[in-house]
């Protein structure tokens, strides 16, 4: 069949389907933080982006310091959580004193959330530098595995795969099995009511928030082993970000985790098939025509305004 | 107090200056005297007695800061070599640093309020071609003076500007017969971000591999500026199997896709690759381990063995710390300032027809990366160098081309 053998067509079918997983697992782990927020509440963060930075330099300042002592093949644990920690306190101050105010003005947190995001990018260049910088990663990170010789399994994306489906049910955990979650989504559905039974929604919006840009954090981290580290490396993201979320249903985590699966197997299908770049027109051309029929995304949320 | 400091300071300066004239040292130094600035300034620039401003017009913000902080530092350190050697005619270079802020209306706005108001004599300046296409109607109108350093796609060629770097068939024609010849390489694989640069230099290339080399080219593929998934173009590469990947993937996506060809087991033991985008400055991103044995095609790298280079890289360090790194552009913006003395000395006279009529032919013999002649198209006759990265970030020159004559229009290629 096109002058390739059956058993060469096999192992691209293989790395083919684990390529459009892995890029699934990567639109799931960039949207997800934005999803919380975004979906939550209806805040549209322009500078989610910049969290996921927070989490990527972090985990370069730990690389250096775990080449210098010596730790550096466990060292991106450490870097996972503190990303986290990181980016959650920035998300928690930057609710305080700014996303707060403007919960009543949703364009105004958009142009915002746009200036904030110009802001870090231009605290990163000061303090990192303008150049981009990579993490030194792990040993067991390198390279891939060979199920059989033809077949290569980049190990990065497995990783990052794992990473995806841990935060994913954490999350879930975390909005449908603790109190705090409860509390949101209590806030989410009826605000003053919420307030009434004695739910502080001031302290919910600030949590909330916070965890967003954690996750964004995480994410952040998890992409220093994929991708580039530099003062914009959060533009790169914050497009595929949003589609993911738009796409999938403002206010559904069940409709974000399926709009990065359709986005990432069309995405990766069409790009096997056409050229890059026209692989990712048409899928944004389809997404478009499908916002169109359906301007509230894959799965809209049933909550009456 | 402070007077008392500042006669002894030109009393001290004054002596060691005697002194050092005395002894010689200080030989082909100009003074300003000789060049009386009613005739070497007749059109109104800003050149006085003891001073002549120049304009750095780069993006220090924004998206293209990443690439164009090299070519400020390297600018910045010529300027100040130039001006502790005495300056241009007797004239110390005052600097005026305008940001483009990686935006290209803003950089002919730049030039505008540079060449209009600042009246500078002339600007180091742009990098991207957007950038430069934006700000030469301004320096044609206003009769300016640019010196640009980017290797670039060529098809320009504006009596304004003196283009420092090499344009697409200098980098390209010889390192494609380098590695048809050394890795026997017959069929081809094109990727490239989806702009200008890469686009015209992709077709450059099939052209010289189809008709000049008897190769072939399996695939040509271009990458949207900023995608980090590599994952589907890999695997095709993978089924095609290629004897060689001709790359120009730019910026982010450079870095992405190093890392997942990588970690797709495709590394310079199992694949050969050169690349025309990735510069020290891009190791940085991209990480040393994951470039380790791929070659680029550049006129310089850091590691170039002459005293000229090993001078420049020294002062470079000195002056921008000990962890800067310098790459092809950066050299090439090095150039700039020096072309620009030359030049100016040249012609004895500032005025900038003078200049422009004055550079073609002449050799800067102390260019970090060698010899370099600036030619009647303004482009510069340079050798091309392919380096094959180390873990260390650093590249080993595994070859030297001869001189090649810039051809911005090049015949049978477009």
């Amino acid at each position: 069949m096109f002058g390739y053998s059956m058993a060469e067509i096999g192992n691209i079918v293989v790395m083919q389907g684990f390529s459009g997983l892995s890029m699934f697992t990567v639109l799931l782990l960039m949207a997800l933080g934005l999803a919380i927020i975004f979906g939550q509440m209806g805040v549209i963060n322009m500078a989610h982006g910049e969290f996921m930075t927070i989490g990527a330099y972090t985990t370069v300042m730990l690389s250096k310091v775990a080449a210098t002592y010596g730790f550096t093949n466990y060292y991106f644990i450490f870097a996972i959580l503190i990303a986290f920690v990181l980016a959650f306190a920035v998300g928690y101050f930057i609710e305080f004193i700014m996303i707060r105010h403007l919960y009543k003005r949703p364009l105004d947190t958009l142009l915002a959330t746009w200036g904030l995001s110009l802001v870090m990018q231009q605290i990163f260049r000061s303090s990192f530098g303008a150049k981009e910088v990579s993490a030194e990663l792990p040993e067991w990170m390198l390279g891939s595995f060979n199920p059989t010789p033809d077949i290569d399994i980049p190990i990065n994306g497995v990783f990052v795969m794992a990473l995806a489906a841990l935060v994913t049910f954490g999350v879930y955990a975390f909005m449908f099995k603790s109190r705090w979650g409860l509390r949101v989504r209590a806030t989410v559905q009826n605000r003053t009511m919420a307030g009434a039974v004695g739910i502080n929604t001031a302290k919910v919006d600030r949590i909330t928030f916070a965890l967003g840009c954690g996750i964004a954090g995480i994410a952040g981290a998890a992409f220093t082993t994929i991708a580039s580290t530099g003062p914009t490396t959060g533009t790169l993201y914050i497009v595929d970000s949003f589609m993911v979320v738009v796409f999938g249903g403002a206010a559904s985590i069940i409709g974000t985790i399926a709009s990065a699966f359709g986005i990432a197997q069309a995405q990766s299908v069409l790009q096997f098939f056409m050229t890059s770049s026209m692989g990712k027109v048409t899928t944004l051309l389809a997404i478009v025509s499908i916002l169109m029929v359906k301007p509230e995304g894959l799965f809209a949320s049933k909550l009456r305004k | 107090m402070s007077s008392l400091n500042r006669r002894g300071f030109i009393k001290t300066s004054g002596a060691l200056m005697g002194a050092m004239m005395a002894a010689g040292l200080i030989s082909g130094y100009a003074f300003a005297a000789d060049f009386p600035t009613a005739k070497v300034n007749t059109t109104g620039l800003a050149v006085t007695d003891t001073t002549v401003k120049v304009g750095i017009l780069h993006s220090a913000t924004g998206t293209m800061a990443i690439s164009e902080t090299g070519s400020i530092q390297a600018e910045k350190l010529a300027i100040e070599q130039i001006n502790a050697m005495g300056g241009i005619l007797g004239r110390k270079i005052e600097i005026i640093q305008e940001d483009g802020a990686s935006d290209w209306p803003t950089f002919a706005e730049k030039a505008k309020k540079l060449l209009e108001k600042d009246k500078v004599a002339s600007v180091m300046g742009c990098w991207t071609s957007a950038s430069r296409k934006a700000a030469l109607p301004v320096f044609e109108k206003d009769n300016g003076l640019l010196f640009y350093p980017t290797f670039y796609e060529g098809l320009e060629q504006s009596k304004n500007v003196f283009y420092t770097g090499q344009e697409a068939t200098q980098q390209i024609l010889a390192g494609l017969d380098w590695i048809a010849k050394e890795k026997k390489a017959k069929s081809f694989y094109l990727i490239g971000s989806d702009y200008i640069w890469p686009r015209t230099s992709m077709k450059i290339a099939r052209k010289h591999i189809e008709q000049h080399l008897g190769g072939k080219v399996v695939g040509e593929e271009y990458i949207a500026l900023g995608d980090t998934q590599f994952g589907s173009v890999i695997n095709k590469i993978k089924l095609k199997k290629p004897d060689v990947i001709y790359a120009a993937v730019v910026g982010g996506s450079n870095v992405a896709w190093f890392k997942q060809l990588n970690a797709a087991g495709l590394n310079s033991s199992k694949q050969t690759m050169l690349t025309i985008s990735v510069t020290e400055d891009e190791v940085l991103g991209i990480g040393g381990e994951n470039l380790a044995g791929f070659y680029s095609a550049m006129k310089y790298f850091q590691s170039q063995d002459n005293a000229e280079n090993k001078k420049f890289v020294e002062a470079f360090k000195k002056r921008w710390g000990k962890d800067a790194v310098i790459g092809d552009v950066t050299q090439a913006a090095y150039l700039g300032p020096w072309l620009y003395k030359a030049a100016v000395e040249r012609a004895g006279s500032f005025d900038v027809d003078k200049v422009q009529a004055a550079l073609p032919g002449y050799t800067l013999k102390e260019a970090p990366e060698g010899p370099v002649t600036v030619e009647t198209n303004h482009h510069l006759t340079t050798k091309l160098r392919i380096g094959q990265w180390g873990k260390d970030g650093q590249a080993k020159v595994v070859y030297t081309s001869d001189y090649i004559k810039p051809d911005p229009f090049p015949k049978g290629y477009q």
